[in-house]
C-alpha cells in the first residue's frame, strides 16, 4: 500500500502540479513537496508529491553498485 | 521509466549476487518489513539467487493486512448507517470482517466508494451535503500526511459532513515488539523505503543501539534490494550494526519534515491493534481535540462481535513465525478469489504473494 511512483513535474499551479508517470499525465497536489520545478521528479504517493527524487544521488548510487558489482 | 529502468539492470545484479556469495559465511535470517519488498522480492526471484546461509523472512508491513477485525466491523456498521457513504482505498473492499466485507455491503446496496486519493473524499463530501461522509483512513507514514492534509484542509473549508475512521500505523514501533518478544530470530532489518521518506532515519536507531542489529532502509528494484542485503551481509559479516540508507535517491536523514508537520498538527501518538502482534504502544494515533469533531469512532453504532477463523494464519505469517505453506488453508480454501484472511487480499500480503509466485 505504500507503492509510490517516480513522476516528471509538466506543470505547476499554485499547490497543484500536472505530472507525467508512465506515459500519462496526472494532477498532483504539492503540498507535502512544494518547492518543485517543471523537469524535476517527485515520488507520487496517493494523488501527493512526498518527496522530490535527487538525480544526483541517483547517479551516485548506480556508480556505488558498479563498483561493488566489479564491473568498473 | 526513469529511476526504475536503471535499477533492473541484469549485469550489476549478476555481479551484486556474486559480491553477496563472496561475502556471506553465516547463517542469517533477514526481515524485510515491507510488503511491497516482499513482492519485488518473489517477482524478481531473489530468495532463489541468495545463497543457501542468507534466509528472508515477510514481515508486518502491509497496512492492509495489520488492520484488525474490529476496525473492518466498524468500518462495516457505520457504512450501513442512513445517509452514509463511506470511502476508502480500494485495497480494503476485500478484506473480510467477522461476517462481512466492505465489497459484499457494496454488493447488497451500501453507498461504498473506493478513492485513490484522500481528498477525493473531500469532493464527494462537498457534493453530497445531505450526507455523512466517512473515510476509512488506514495506512503507515508513507500515507499519513497525505490523510492529515485533508483532514487539515476539511476543517480550513469548514465542511461539517466529512469524518476519518482512522486506523492508522506507525512502523518502528513494531519492529520495537517484534525485537523484544524473541518469537523469531532477526539478524537484520531491510526497512521499508517509502515509510522512511517520510519517517527519515531517527526512529529506527534503537534497533541497533538497544538490539545490536544492523538495518537498511532500501528502495523497491531489484538492485536497490540486492544492495540493501548486501549491506546487512556486510555488516554482519564485520560485527556492525548501524542504520544506513541504500535509498539515497528519495530518502533524507531528517526524512520530510513538512509531512511529519502535518502529522502532528493533526495527531497524538497512541498505541494501536494489530492483527496478530496485539496491542502495541506507540503505533497509532489519536485525534488531537481541536480535530475530535471529524473521528468517526465517536459515532454512536453498535457493531457485531469480532470473531476471526480459527485455523487463519495471517497473524502469525504478519509476526514472521509462520510461512503461508503451514496455513491448513492455504490453497485449498483460501486464495485470491475466495480469500479467508486479509494477507491474502492484499496484492501485497505475503499469502498472496506466496500464491502468485512461490
Amino acid at each position: 500500500m505504500c507503492l509510490s511512483v517516480p513522476g516528471k513535474i509538466i506543470k505547476v499551479n499554485k499547490n497543484m502540479a500536472q505530472v507525467e508517470v508512465g506515459g500519462f499525465l496526472r494532477e498532483i497536489s504539492l503540498d507535502l513537496c512544494p518547492e518543485v520545478s517543471i523537469g524535476e521528479y517527485v515520488l507520487i504517493h496517493a494523488g501527493f508529491a512526498i518527496q522530490k527524487v535527487d538525480e544526483k544521488e541517483a547517479e551516485e548510487t548506480l556508480e556505488i553498485l558498479k563498483k561493488m558489482a566489479e564491473l568498473s | 521509466m526513469k529511476f526504475i529502468d536503471e535499477f533492473r539492470n541484469k549485469e550489476i545484479a549478476e555481479g551484486l549476487i556474486k559480491k553477496i556469495r563472496k561475502t556471506s559465511t553465516r547463517p542469517i535470517q533477514l526481515m524485510e518489513v515491507c510488503g511491497t519488498h516482499t513482492v519485488s522480492i518473489f517477482r524478481y526471484g531473489i530468495r532463489g539467487i541468495l545463497p543457501e546461509p542468507i534466509r528472508l523472512i515477510s514481515g508486518p508491513g502491509c497496512p492492509v493486512c495489520v488492520t484488525p477485525n474490529e476496525d473492518i466491523d466498524l468500518a462495516i456498521a457505520l457504512s450501513r448507517q442512513k445517509d452514509t457513504i463511506l470511502t476508502t482505498f480500494g485495497d480494503m473492499m476485500r478484506v473480510p470482517g467477522s461476517t462481512s466485507s466492505l465489497q459484499k455491503e457494496k454488493a447488497e446496496g451500501g453507498n461504498i466508494q473506493v478513492i485513490y486519493s484522500p481528498l477525493e473524499a473531500l469532493k464527494i463530501a462537498k457534493e453530497h451535503p445531505k450526507k455523512k461522509v466517512i473515510f476509512f483512513a488506514i495506512g503507515f507514514e508513507t500515507t499519513s500526511p497525505t490523510i492529515a492534509v485533508a483532514i487539515l484542509q476539511t476543517k480550513k473549508e469548514g465542511l461539517k459532513n466529512l469524518f476519518f475512521l482512522n486506523s492508522q500505523k506507525r512502523v518502528p514501533q513494531a519492529l520495537f515488539a517484534l525485537l523484544q518478544a524473541h518469537t523469531v530470530k532477526i539478524d537484520g532489518f531491510i526497512l521499508p523505503g517509502h515509510v522512511s521518506t517520510i519517517i527519515g532515519i531517527k526512529p529506527y536507531q534503537f534497533i541497533a543501539k538497544d538490539f545490536g542489529r544492523p538495518a537498511v532502509i532500501t528502495g523497491f528494484e531489484p538492485l536497490d534490494i540486492l544492495q540493501g542485503i548486501l549491506m546487512l551481509v556486510q555488516q554482519i559479516e564485520e560485527n556492525h550494526s548501524t542504520i544506513e540508507i541504500q535509498y539515497r535517491r528519495t530518502v533524507r536523514e531528517e526524512g520530510n519534515p513538512l509531512a511529519l508537520k502535518k502529522i502532528e498538527e493533526v495527531f497524538e501518538r497512541d498505541e494501536s491493534r494489530w492483527r496478530g502482534l496485539g496491542l502495541i504502544p506507540d503505533t497509532g494515533y489519536r485525534f488531537k481535540d481541536s480535530f475530535k469533531e471529524m473521528d468517526a469512532r465517536g459515532f454512536d453504532i453498535k457493531v457485531e462481535p469480532t470473531r476471526e477463523h480459527p485455523e487463519c494464519l495471517c497473524g502469525g505469517v504478519l509476526q514472521g513465525i509462520k510461512t503461508p505453506f503451514e496455513c491448513a488453508l492455504f490453497k485449498r480454501i483460501c486464495n485470491p478469489e475466495n480469500p479467508v484472511g486479509p494477507c491474502m487480499v492484499s496484492i501485497e500480503g505475503t499469502c498472496h504473494t506466496y500464491y502468485r509466485f512461490a
